[in-house]
Order: C-alpha cells, then sequence, then structure tokens
C-alpha cells in the first residue's frame, strides 16, 4: 500500500488555482522527485501533504491517514511527516542541540537524557557533533540545513518532506547537503523533494514528477523522464533548465 | 617678479604666521575686551556683551585659519619652523576661544546673580527640602506601591487584549472589535482625563466593586485605598492599551515560518507560541515594554488630580504652604532616582540586541 496517496488534490490562493487535480503515490522506501518552474506548485503539494495548507479539494492520506484541518488530527499526523524548508527556519534562541531535541522531548514525551544522546548521534553522524552547543548564526548555511533535516529525522517521521532545500545556498554548500539526503535515500527514507538540481534529481530519485501549472503531466522513473520524455512540454523544460546550468 | 618669489618661496611660507598673527588678535582682543567690559559695567551694564560678541567669531576665525594652515604645511612636508608656527597659531586661537567664552559666561552670570540667587532659594532650599522631605518620601511610597502593581496588572491585562486581537476565526470577531476599539480610545484620551473619570466617575455609579467606599488592597506592605485603588485601575487601562500593542508587534515580529517550522515538527498551535514564537517576542518586547513602564511610573503623579495623597500631591500642598518649590524638586529627585536607571537600563538592553543582530549578520 502506498504510504502518500493524494488523490484529485486542489488548492486555491484566492483566484489563482495553485493545484488543479494532483494524483500522488509514494509507496514506502521510495524517493519521489518533483521537478518543474517556478510556481507549478511543488512547494504548496508539499505544505499541504503536511497540512500546512488546507485542501480546496480532493483527499490526501499519509499511511492511511486523512490529512484533515484539525488541529489534533494534524498534530498526530505531522509526527510522521517531517518537513524541511528553503529556509532551514532553525529557531535561533536555541542552540543546536536543543532545536534537535524540542519536537520529541514536547511532543513525543522523550525524556530529556534520551532526547539528547539520540540527539548527539544524529549530529555526529554527519559530523557535527562539536556544533551541538553553538547557536544556528554561528553555522554556515549547509551547516544549518544539515541541522534541519536533523531536526526532522529526530521525530523519526515516516516520510520526509524537503522543499528546495538547496534553492538558498551558496553553490559551494549544496554538496555537503545532497550528500546528506543520498545517505537518507540509502538507508530506505521514504521522501518527497521539491527540486531545481536534475543530476541529483536523476540520481537519487526512484520516481520522478513532472508538474506544470498544478498538474502532474508526465511521472516515470528517472532514466525515462530524462532520457525520452512522452510530454513536449517536459522536454522543453528539462531543455531549458540544462541551457541554465550550462551557462 | 611673481615667478621668482614662487620659485624661492615654499606654497603656504606665510600663510602660518598670517595665522599666528591673527590668533594673537583675538586673545588680545578678548582680553582687552574684558577689561574694559569690566570697568564699563562698574558705571553701567550690558556694554560687555557686544564686545565679547566681536572676540567670539574672530576667535573661531583664527582657530579655523590656524588648523587649516596646520594640516596644509603639514602635508605639503613644509619646514618644521612652519609646523611649529602653525601649531602655535592654533593653540593661541584655542586660547583665544576659550578666554571670551569664559569671560562672556562669567560676565552672564554676575549680571544676573540677584536672578540665579532667587532660583537657587526657590527651587533648591535646602532648608525646605531637608524639611519637606520625610513627609514627600513617604507620599511617594504610595507612588511606588501604585505603580508596582499597575505594572503587574498591565501586563496581565495587555497580554490579554493582545491575544484578543490576535484571536483566529471568524467567531472571535467581536473579541477582535473590543480589541481595537479599547487600544484606540485609550491610547487617544489624554491620562488625565482617564484618570479624571475613573476615579470620580466610577464611585458614583452602583456598579459593584468599584463603587463600593471600602474598596481597599491590603496585601504585605501595600496599603491603598479606595481612591489609589480606581487610580491603579485608570493607569492600568491607558497602559494596557500601549502594552497590548508592544505585545502584538512582539509576536508579529516573529517571522511566520518559525511557526510554520514548529508546526512542521509536530508542535501543536500552543505549543509553538510557548517554546517558539514567545521566547523570541519577549527578547523584541523588553526594551518597548521598560519604555512603557518609565511612562506608567511618570503619570503615578498624576493621580494627584483625584486628591491622592501620593507624593506630588503632598509636595505641592508644602510648596502652598512655604511659598517656595523645593518641596517639589525634592519630589524631582525621588522620580529621577528610579527612572533614570531604568532607562539606562531600557537603552543597555536596545544596545545589546543590535549588537547581537549585527553579529548574526542580520
Amino acid at each position: 500500500m502506498a504510504l502518500v496517496e493524494a488523490r484529485g488534490v486542489v488548492k486555491r490562493f484566492g483566484e489563482q488555482t495553485v493545484l488543479d487535480g494532483v494524483d500522488l503515490e509514494v509507496e514506502p522506501h521510495k524517493v519521489v522527485a518533483l521537478i518543474g518552474a517556478s510556481g507549478s506548485g511543488k512547494s504548496t503539494l508539499l505544505r499541504c501533504i503536511n497540512g500546512l495548507e488546507a485542501l480546496d479539494g480532493g483527499t490526501i492520506r499519509v499511511d492511511g491517514r486523512s490529512v484533515l484541518q484539525d488541529d489534533i488530527k494534524l498534530n498526530r499526523l505531522r509526527r510522521d511527516v517531517g518537513i524541511v524548508f528553503q529556509s532551514f527556519n532553525l529557531f535561533p534562541h536555541m542552540s543546536v542541540i536543543d532545536n534537535v531535541m524540542l519536537a520529541p522531548r514536547k511532543v513525543l514525551g522523550v525524556s530529556k537524557a534520551d532526547a539528547a544522546d539520540r540527539a548527539r548521534w544524529l549530529l555526529d553522524r554527519i559530523g557535527l557533533a562539536d556544533k551541538a552547543d553553538a547557536f544556528p548564526d554561528r553555522l554556515s548555511g549547509g551547516q544549518q540545513q544539515r541541522v534541519a533535516i536533523v531536526r526532522a529525522m529526530a521525530m523519526r517521521p515516516k516520510v520526509l518532506l524537503l522543499d528546495e532545500i538547496t534553492s538558498a545556498l551558496d553553490p559551494e554548500l549544496v554538496d555537503e547537503v545532497l550528500e546528506m539526503v543520498t545517505d537518507l535515500a540509502h538507508e530506505g527514507m521514504t521522501m518527497i523533494l521539491a527540486t531545481h538540481e536534475m543530476d541529483f534529481a536523476r540520481d537519487v530519485a526512484d520516481k520522478v514528477c513532472f508538474l506544470h501549472k498544478g498538474s502532474i503531466l508526465e511521472e516515470g522513473p528517472p532514466a525515462e523522464i530524462f532520457g525520452s520524455p512522452r510530454h513536449e512540454r517536459t522536454a522543453e523544460f528539462l531543455r531549458r533548465s540544462l541551457e541554465g546550468r550550462s551557462r | 617678479m611673481t615667478g621668482a618669489q614662487g620659485a624661492t618661496r615654499p606654497p603656504y611660507g606665510r600663510a602660518p604666521a598670517r595665522a599666528r598673527a591673527f590668533a594673537v588678535a583675538s586673545l588680545g582682543f578678548a582680553v582687552v575686551g574684558g577689561i574694559a567690559a569690566a570697568i564699563r559695567s562698574q558705571s553701567t551694564d550690558n556694554d560687555w556683551l557686544a564686545v565679547f560678541l566681536l572676540a567670539l567669531p574672530l576667535s573661531i576665525a583664527a582657530l579655523y585659519y590656524g588648523r587649516h594652515v596646520e594640516t596644509q604645511v603639514v602635508d605639503v612636508d613644509g619646514d618644521e619652523a612652519d609646523e611649529a608656527v602653525a601649531r602655535t597659531s592654533r593653540r593661541i586661537a584655542v586660547a583665544a576661544i576659550a578666554t571670551s567664552a569664559a569671560l562672556c559666561l562669567g560676565l552672564a552670570i554676575w549680571s544676573a546673580w540677584d536672578g540665579l540667587q532667587d532660583v537657587g532659594d526657590t527651587f533648591f532650599s535646602w532648608e525646605n527640602i531637608k524639611s519637606s522631605f520625610p513627609d514627600v518620601v513617604e507620599g511617594f511610597w504610595l507612588n511606588i506601591q501604585i505603580f508596582i502593581i499597575a505594572e503587574i496588572l498591565v501586563l496581565g491585562w495587555g497580554l490579554v487584549v493582545a491575544t484578543m486581537r490576535r484571536a483566529p476565526g471568524r467567531a472571535a470577531m467581536p473579541l477582535r472589535w473590543f480589541a481595537v476599539v479599547y487600544v484606540d480610545v485609550f491610547r487617544g484620551l489624554p491620562a488625565i482625563v482617564t484618570i479624571y473619570l475613573v476615579g470620580f466617575g466610577l464611585p458614583l455609579t452602583s456598579l459593584p466593586v468599584v463603587s463600593n467606599p471600602d474598596l481597599s488592597i491590603d496585601i504585605g506592605p501595600f496599603h491603598l485605598d479606595q481612591l489609589a485603588c480606581l487610580g491603579i485601575l485608570a493607569l492600568t487601562l491607558v497602559y494596557g492599551a500601549y502594552v497590548a500593542e508592544v505585545y502584538r508587534s512582539g509576536i508579529e515580529s516573529v517571522h511566520w515560518s518559525q511557526d510554520a517550522a514548529a508546526r512542521g515538527l509536530g508542535l501543536s498551535r500552543g505549543q509553538s507560541l510557548r517554546f517558539v514564537v514567545v521566547p523570541q517576542a519577549i527578547r523584541r518586547v523588553v526594551p518597548p515594554l521598560m519604555n512603557d513602564f518609565i511612562g506608567l511610573q511618570k503619570d503615578t503623579a498624576l493621580l494627584n488630580v483625584l486628591g491622592v495623597l501620593e507624593g506630588f500631591n503632598i509636595a505641592r500642598i508644602y510648596a502652598g504652604n512655604e511659598f517656595n518649590l523645593s518641596a517639589v524638586t525634592g519630589l524631582g529627585i525621588c522620580f529621577l532616582v528610579i527612572t533614570i536607571p531604568m532607562t539606562r537600563f531600557a537603552d543597555y538592553l536596545v544596545k545589546r540586541d543590535q549588537k547581537r543582530l549585527q553579529a548574526a549578520g542580520g
């Protein structure tokens, strides 16, 4: 059974229809990459899966549980659905380790000692153990984003949503974050990622979905999408992003 | 001929000497003018002013010229004698300015001496301050009680109003409207009008609690009668409006993405407010909050219109009886002892926050 299942999802902001009947299935331990131009609805879809945006139509189910705009149900759902944003959004008034420990302690009720142990172990794995007591403003953008991923992973989510997590980074800091995501994929983490990094999507994703004007125009294994896109618009988009890269 | 001169003389050869002459002249003018004015002022007065108004600009011109020359001499790497002359001329010019300014001030004080003595007697009579001070301090203790209780109430009430204004959903619309109207009205009214209306108006009504003449506060060191309680109520209404806005701006200054990150991790609305939004808001809110508290402390003196026997009222009674305002000066000192350290502390907090922001690169 699919871990994440979206059926006919519609989302409007005022007059504008941002998502126009999106269907998406994500199997456990698979990585799905959402590609498409800015404004095609990638981020909005992720925010809907996490319940940060209310749906105007359709349904989303995560692990059999519907995403409804009901505070208590949403709080429960979000334990299983981690999300990492483009702008890191670490809590600036807490040290790195407190950032990682906050949700397990307050939401799952894990004891302080246990939460600290796990946080240190997670930070150690990404080589940031020595930054545990530093405040976020002392970290580079790449380090901050890796901490943000660790913070989401500390909740042991069933699925992790990554919303253009390298878009706000300096080019030389992108690789350390992508490497970390690749490691997570190898460990079998279920992930949905919106990205502009086409090489990365090709390497790490099991399925690539091309979004255009609020719906999924084409989806399939990366080799298919990048090798022989069926749709004219997909080909056009890929050509443009390749040009953009070579510039 | 000019060409030959230009070749033999360094570009600023004469200028330092000129500046020195200028400076010496102005110093001399100041000194001679001082003596002349002193002699004249024995018979008539006020002629001295014109003399010094001439000496002062002359001295400033000399200083400016000397300084200008000095930098240029140094810049062209002139010979040492020139530099020394330039420096001397600058020193003389400074002396000229200082002399004329000092003489000016001295003569001004001298001519107004009688008036100044009156000022000292009226505002700073040691006798008066000393005799009234114990009563004034006792009255001021009431001001302290009033502002401590009012500050505690304002902290809570302001938060209630700020929360009302941010309450979500259509059902909470009346609450939001109440908060908006309340803040507009009480920020717009002069505090003294609110105090007058509350203090004299409420006892005339048959409202419970506030119209009861036995209303009082008697907890620990706090002893307040009905009028003082109504004064506290009025101050709370006024400053609650200000503080509600401070809270609101503090909460809104925390970027919404912080809340999104917290909610995304599974924290509830309340947990996100408590652990993520409010701790960040408080840091930004403390300095403006302190400023409002300083305002509140000063405004306790307004309660004298109700006849509350706080410090200002007692000092006023002394001043009226003695026809001398020194008792009020004593009260002013009491206020300054509390408000100046607090203002300084608020400034320090603002500066510290700015530094932290700069350190964060924001």
